[in-house]
């Protein structure tokens, strides 16, 4: 099972690994979330949805589907 | 030299970056909003004087993080940029950065500088440089990006002049790309593309050839060749996503010597905030409190003024009727135009603060958390987070509420806002509602505290919710679209909001409002004036059919000429149209002249109160002038002798005005935003249906 952003604890940064590009729309790409970038979990919504990250800069909240596709490994 | 030109300014930047800050300092005050052809985004422009003989025109572009669009406001900032023939084409464009996020922002500015229009970089908030520990280079990345770079902060006014200085020397820009992209992606596909579209920019081409719209602009042979090199959508796609992998890697390198962070210097302040105003309980208490604080203000504060623009209104209409000459234009005037005007001004302190509260939660950056908050729990209604602000917004006013819920992706979640935002109790319902709680309700405390007046208009608050909600879950159940979009915002650091930029917010809002459902309101006052002066030949003969009477011959000239205006409000046109619907409404309660307050209605709801005042104004004698609310009171139902509102009238009308789709201004406004009559009239029929059904059922129960 790989680890996604859904996986990481609150506070704890890895690495986006891959993205899988045909699910992945470009617009999250513009923003900042690009392979090989640190990215932070900074905090879950109540009910654990979205989620409130850290990439490249930007603070981005994303919902818990697209976090689910972006791989990570520390 | 041509300085007596105008030079065309387009102002771009992601959101969040100052832009309308920037925008407010260069223009002030003169500064128009209209619509661009055909759609119903804003267009904001102002004049900007340059020097003692130039000025500029600066328009103010949607925020937009990309070049590619994925909204309909998006889509103005592209179709501006590509179109060179056009009007509207910017001389020079100037590119709004912000310090801290400068990394995410220059992505735009690189796909500009590739379209080769003359570009300047705005890098705002430098006031915070220091605190942030942030150091830049400024000559050197000037160097790297071959643009003009101006140093400003636009809320302390500084970088100003420099910038105008810069526009007026917008022939000498550079206009080469950062960087030559389109060979790093894939120099072979490129090529092609060039030798295809030859009297375009080479990035200009490309974009044509990845968005899914039409361009106007592009003839014929133009648009073959355009959809011939969209078949291949898989290559298109990877290069999108290559051009954007790039680009951070170009501004990563530039960045790297002339952008300098000493990361010790930054605070904390954000994530401390973050966790109090985010948190799973204090989040919400937070958010609730704020709602009650706002709708406090909407209706306890907003009183005082609306009181005293209708004691004025009223004051002005019988002044005028003792100083003009008797007569139609009197009438016109003073029963036509004069009230038709005060019901329109009357809405303005609530739709001001309502917008004053809101801008500055926006400023703040407060409402992107709140949006993370409540995303999830709107998500079970077949909403979204981004539904919050439209459904806040449409206690003001469904229109302006409906245009703010375009910044929401996915269509689903955006159509299912739009349909439901006209519950929600918007400012035009508060007269309707004030006036019949007045009459039905006791003025008099409950346990001491509470106004049972006031509760019952929580009540009705809480109705027109709880409808938004249940019809939500009902169209989110029924409604088959399926299309997954992408959910992800910005959370912006927190800032202290800027009161010009909320004054130019509140009074852009506030005239939206006036010159778009105002206008509808005025025109129906002034048709209604009109309906009820004029009728068929009974009416035209009233005065001498009544006093031919043998019954009236010995009656007072003031008693007389009451029945003469009873009889004609009757025979006039208006009487005809609610005696005509007198039938259908008759399960509600309603007698022909609430009929004509409620057709009369269906343009605006507000206009219940002022068609009220009109029926019964042509019916009472000149002498009484007092309130309409003291008239109604008096009005007796001849059928039984009893009030004609008394409490089952009420509570029906009261269940009538909550779920009743009246307004012509909403349902135009729905059909050019979902660009289809299908949706408008699912919302008349739907919500019309609900009202008759819950008024007659309501008015049966209590009588």
């Amino acid at each position: 099972m790989f680890k996604t952003i859904a996986n990481l604890q609150i506070g704890e940064k890895a690495f986006i690994e891959k993205l899988c590009l045909d699910n992945i729309p470009l617009k999250l790409l513009e923003m900042g979330c690009l392979p090989g970038i640190e990215v932070q979990l900074i905090q879950r919504a109540p009910m654990h949805d979205p989620l409130y990250i850290k990439v490249n800069g930007s603070h981005l909240a994303i919902r818990k589907e697209t976090a689910e596709k972006i791989s990570v490994v520390k | 030299m041509g300085d007596d030109k105008v030079v065309k300014v387009a102002l771009i930047g992601n959101p969040n970056t100052g832009k309308t800050s920037l925008f407010n300092q260069l223009t002030g005050l003169k500064q128009k909003v209209g619509n661009y052809p055909g759609i119903t985004v804003e267009k904001k422009q102002g004049i900007c004087k340059l020097n003692d003989t130039s000025k500029a025109e600066i328009t103010d572009l949607p925020g937009t993080y990309s070049i590619n669009p994925t909204s309909l406001d998006e889509t103005l900032v592209l179709d501006t940029l590509l179109n060179s023939t056009s009007e509207s084409f910017p001389d020079v464009v100037v590119v709004v950065v912000e310090i801290e996020n400068i990394k995410r922002n220059l992505l735009l500015f690189t796909q500009l500088k590739d379209l080769n229009i003359p570009t300047i970089l705005v890098i705002n908030m430098i006031d915070q440089m220091n605190r942030k520990g942030i150091n830049i280079d400024v000559n050197q990345l000037e160097e790297s990006l071959h643009t003009k770079i101006v140093l400003a902060s636009a809320r302390k006014k500084i970088g100003i002049q420099e910038l105008k200085t810069a526009i007026l020397s917008y022939k000498n820009l550079d206009t080469t790309p950062v960087s030559n992209i389109t060979d790093r992606i894939d120099k072979e596909y490129f090529t092609h593309l060039k030798k295809a579209f030859p009297e375009f920019p080479l990035y200009k081409s490309w974009l044509l050839i990845t968005q899914n719209t039409e361009f106007d602009f592009l003839d014929a042979n133009q648009k073959a060749l355009v959809l011939k090199f969209r078949e291949d959508l898989g290559c298109i796609k990877k290069y999108q996503h290559k051009e954007t992998i790039l680009r951070y890697q170009i501004i990563n390198e530039v960045l790297k010597d002339s952008f300098i962070v000493d990361k010790s210097k930054a605070s904390d302040l954000r994530g401390v905030l973050d966790r109090v105003l985010t948190h799973k309980i204090f989040g919400y208490v937070i958010f609730a409190l704020i709602l009650l604080f706002i709708f406090q203000g909407i209706f306890d504060w907003a009183t005082y003024p609306m009181d005293l623009i209708d004691e004025s209104f009223a004051s002005l209409s019988s002044w005028l009727e003792t100083v003009l000459p008797p007569g139609t234009f009197t009438s016109l005037i003073a029963e036509g135009i004069i009230p038709g005007i005060g019901g329109v001004v009357i809405f303005i302190p609530q739709i001001a603060i309502l917008f004053t509260f809101i801008s500055i939660l926006e400023e703040t950056g407060y409402m992107s958390r709140v949006v993370f908050l409540m995303d999830k729990i709107m998500r079970k209604f077949g909403m979204s987070g981004k539904s919050v602000i439209p459904l806040i917004s449409g206690t003001a006013c469904a229109i302006p509420a409906i245009m703010a819920s375009r910044n929401i992706g996915n269509w689903k979640e955006r159509l299912i806002t739009i349909l439901v935002i006209p519950f929600t109790t918007c400012s035009a319902r508060l007269p309707v509602y004030a006036i019949l709680i007045a009459l039905i309700i006791p003025n008099q405390k409950v346990l001491g505290i509470l106004n049972l007046q006031g509760l019952t208009m929580m009540a009705l608050y809480l109705l027109g919710f709880t409808a938004a909600i249940f019809s939500a879950v009902l169209l989110n159940n029924v409604l088959k679209i399926e299309k997954k979009t992408l959910f992800v915002i910005e959370m912006p650091n927190y800032k202290i909001p800027s009161i010009k930029n909320i004054f130019y917010e509140v009074v852009e809002k506030t005239k939206a409002f006036i010159f778009g459902a105002g206008k509808i309101i005025l025109a129906i006052s002034i048709i209604l004036w009109f309906l009820a002066s004029n009728g068929p030949s009974t009416f035209k003969n009233a005065e001498q059919f009544i006093t031919s009477k043998d019954e009236n011959k010995n009656l007072s000239e003031s008693a007389l000429q009451k029945k003469v205006a009873a009889y004609k409000l009757e025979n006039s046109y208006i009487g005809y149209m609610g005696k005509t619907i007198e039938p259908v409404i008759k399960p509600m309660g309603y007698d022909w002249k609430i009929g004509i307050a409620v057709i009369s209605s269906f343009a605006a709801r507000e206009v219940f109160v002022g068609a009220l005042a009109t029926i019964y104004n042509v019916d009472s004698d000149s002498e009484n002038s007092g309130s309409i609310k003291k008239r109604m009171a008096a009005e007796i139902n001849p059928d039984t002798g009893k009030k004609r509102f008394d409490f089952p009238t009420g509570v029906s009308l009261l269940l009538f005005y909550a779920f009743a789709m009246q307004c012509i201004g909403t349902l135009a406004i729905v059909k050019r935003e979902t660009n289809s009559w299908k949706w408008p009239i699912l919302q008349l029929v739907g919500m019309g249906i609900l009202a008759y059904i819950t008024a007659t059922l309501a008015f049966n129960i209590f009588s």
